[in-house]
């Protein structure tokens, strides 16, 4: 009996140990963290947002290049977990709201006046930006964010083992299934291609030789060959011969790395570590091509810097941005090569990136020239979840891609009547 | 209380006395009393859900994009778009098939555990801590455990290599939705974390059984087991089972953490209100407009269905019912 109770004695005693805990989690929670440091430095206090890139030294390297300005304090949230979107957004609309955050062009941004006008800092340097990066920031000749990098995403593949089964590079997308199909062993499965297959959203789009919106912005995506691409994939889904529920994302290039897959969809973020893993066993190339009309296609992502308009900062934000992502051209070739690998958009620095000039980040850089598709700053993330949901329904599920692009076009059409008239 | 009430209304020349003697005149005051202690809350729930609730309403006839502070007036457009043009209305019939097989689910799963641990004579203490330690586990890190531990689809996930030594193939729980397979990966998950918290309230409701009870049904010659269990214990568990059904039916109102990490925003099917809601307003499309027009949509629903069960169940009416 008096074990029983000495027990119970010790639980309580666990339970309200972890009470307390609780109540103490609680209340640091209150401290109110707002990502603004003590102002220990000279002049303004600012924040930028980042959302957390997954290579090594990445955030160290952007607290560095802050902490080298000397004008403001700038202090850098670090956003983890894949919902940067989520936080960055709900944070604008408050007075915790970043001076500067990263993101993607996006109309919307534009036309809510929530990110201010660059053109003024971006306009003498603006021949050295790829003109395709400074058409997807400009709205009617302003010119609303910096191009930090330039991401090319492409199709990665194990040279050792396309030869073993004698199988060539594909470049359409029936030679991609068969090749999947003979790619596949008890062990490993012919491609990867993420885990929800929305990584290849537009790519497919572009392959088949339609766009996402045309320069009209009227709908161009819903073609006869998208929707042969779409029962291809929903049939490559289906084949036991893709790689589904990986462990990592495509954006990481674990799949590929610990032999899950012989082809996977990525970034050239991922390349370095890839190289390291792999060694000469890995080759690239587009994503291949969809029926008669279709031609091969590679999506140049990446990512860019914005100013808060409506934030308290704004011209010390300004100065901050051109500080860095303007004339410390050191600091844009380190974050562009030194980490993962990325283009740079500015000229001047992607012709003296020497890390990029051979072997495979050279021909990475070809792809991206020859085959890239750059980002429509009118297709925004409104459309871009509507198209998701394409490929959910009918890749994923056995439903009817006609059916799936007639609900998706639906949703595009009243955003683009709201951004439009 | 209620005689401190009758007392300072009978008697208003006890404001005077109130000055002689303080403490007996702040315990006479029940008006004051009466904010003194619901104040500080009553300040919190306006602050906290009163003027969110209100200004959900005011922004789901405004178009707020990116704002929270919209001047465009819309009428009822919102609307219209999130029951016609959204996947919102899909959303709340896979909640209401999601509660239909939770609720009686972990209802018959917790009191099956408390009656097993009910009746043990060793090891109790150790059971049921066992069984109520998952409760302590967030739905988030447990979601994360499901996904890429046990069913992660690749030939090294546990399920996976279990299947495999009886020749099974690989089987991608959460990739593909036909068969549906997430719902054995979602299920499984809640009724883990959830199952042991239900249980130690039925436990209590247990051992809160008069035995004069069982005794009584024993010499009138019921037979232990389904019997006694069907006429004994069962509508003695009346009161603990609906307040437990309640708790349910709001959990499952509330189910996002596991969705959002298991199934993720990229799919259409497993997609709770809340999901929707949530990547209409807080995703990338930041319309508040109609994320809110569906957010007083949901909140409609959840007090009509909880009206609905405080009729039919009696939940709150208290003991007169008996």
């Amino acid at each position: 009996m008096s074990a029983m109770s000495n027990s119970n004695w010790s639980r309580r005693s666990i339970f309200r140990a972890a009470a307390g805990m609780a109540a103490a989690g609680t209340l640091a929670a209150c401290g109110g963290n707002n990502g603004r440091g003590g102002g220990s430095g000279s002049g303004k206090q600012l924040v930028q947002y980042f959302h957390a890139y997954g290579e090594a030294g990445t955030e160290q390297a952007i607290k560095r290049y802050a902490k080298a300005y000397s004008k403001a304090d700038v202090t850098t949230n670090w956003i983890t977990g894949n919902n940067f979107e989520a936080k960055l957004f709900s944070s604008l609309l408050t007075k915790q709201a970043p001076d500067v955050f990263e993101f993607h062009p996006q109309l919307q941004l534009v036309k809510s006046g929530q990110v201010a006008d660059l053109s003024d800092i971006i306009d003498p340097v603006k021949d050295d930006f790829n003109p395709a990066d400074i058409k997807s920031h400009t709205v009617d000749g302003k010119i609303y964010g910096i191009r930090m990098i330039d991401d090319p995403q492409f199709f990665y593949y194990r040279k050792s083992m396309l030869e073993k089964a004698k199988v060539d590079v594909p470049t359409t997308l029936d030679e991609l299934l068969e090749a999947a199909a003979k790619l596949t062993t008890g062990k490993v499965k012919g491609v990867f291609l993420g885990n929800d297959f929305t990584a290849i959203q537009n790519p497919i789009i572009w392959s088949a030789g339609a766009d996402t919106i045309d320069a009209n912005n009227k709908i161009a995506y819903h073609t006869d060959g998208v929707v042969q691409g779409l029962k291809q994939l929903r049939q490559l889904f289906t084949s036991g011969h893709v790689l589904l529920d990986a462990p990592t994302d495509f954006w990481d290039p674990s799949s590929l790395d610990q032999g899950l897959c012989a082809i996977q969809w990525g970034g050239m973020w991922s390349m370095p570590v890839m190289q390291k893993a792999l060694g000469d066993d890995l080759g690239i190339f587009p994503f291949p091509s969809i029926g008669s009309k279709g031609k091969q296609s590679v999506y140049n992502g990446g990512w860019s810097m914005f100013v808060n308009a409506k934030g308290e900062n704004v011209e010390a934000a300004k100065a901050y941005v051109k500080w860095l992502w303007i004339e410390q051209k050191k600091y844009q070739e380190d974050w562009a090569t030194s980490y993962g690998f990325h283009i740079p958009p500015r000229t001047s620095i992607a012709n003296s990136a020497t890390k990029l000039k051979s072997g495979l980040p050279a021909e990475g850089v070809k792809l991206f020239t020859d085959y890239g598709h750059f980002d429509n700053i009118a297709y925004d993330q409104t459309m871009q979840t509507a198209f998701a949901d394409v490929i959910a329904n009918s890749v994923r599920k056995n439903g009817n891609p006609e059916a799936a692009l007639d609900a998706c076009d639906k949703k595009v059409d009243v955003e683009l009547k709201k951004l439009f008239g | 209380m209620s005689t401190t009430t009758t007392h300072g209304v009978a008697q208003p020349a006890a404001a005077k006395a109130s000055q002689a003697r303080p403490r007996r005149g702040l315990r006479g005051n029940a008006t004051l009393n009466f904010w003194l202690f619901t104040g500080p809350f009553l300040i919190g729930l306006v602050i906290f859900v009163f003027v969110p609730i209100g200004w959900s309403i005011w922004l789901s006839f405004f178009d707020a994009r990116y704002t929270v502070t919209p001047s465009h007036f819309v009428g009822f457009d919102n609307y219209k778009q999130i029951l016609t043009n959204s996947n919102f209305p899909d959303s709340l019939v896979t909640f209401t098939l999601f509660a239909a097989f939770i609720v009686p689910t972990t209802w018959a799963l917790s009191l099956g555990l408390a009656l097993l641990v009910n009746r043990l004579r060793f090891m109790r203490a150790f059971f049921r801590s066992v069984f109520f330690l998952p409760t302590a586990v967030s739905y988030v890190a447990a979601a994360l455990i499901w996904k890429m531990s046990i069913f992660s689809g690749v030939r090294f996930g546990l399920m996976n290599t279990v299947l495999g030594w009886f020749g099974v193939e690989n089987i991608a729980y959460l990739a593909s939705p036909n068969p549906p397979w997430y719902w054995l990966v979602i299920l499984t998950l809640r009724l883990w974390i959830q199952a042991g918290f239900y249980m130690i309230l039925f436990l209590a409701a247990l051992q809160n059984i008069p035995a004069e009870l069982y005794e009584a049904a024993a010499i009138d010659g019921a037979k232990p087991g389904w019997q006694t269990f069907r006429y004994i214990t069962l509508p003695q568990l009346r009161a603990t089972s609906t307040a437990v059904i309640l708790l349910l039916l709001i959990a499952a109102y509330q189910a996002f953490d596991e969705f959002f990490n298991i199934i993720g925003t990229k799919a259409t099917w497993a997609q709770t209100p809340l999901m929707e809601l949530y990547k209409t307003a807080l995703g990338s499309s930041q319309d508040y407009g109609a994320g809110s027009a569906g957010a007083v949509i949901l909140s409609l629903l959840i007090c009509i269905v909880t009206l609905a069960q405080g009729k039919i169940m009696g939940f709150g009416r208290g003991e007169e019912s008996k």
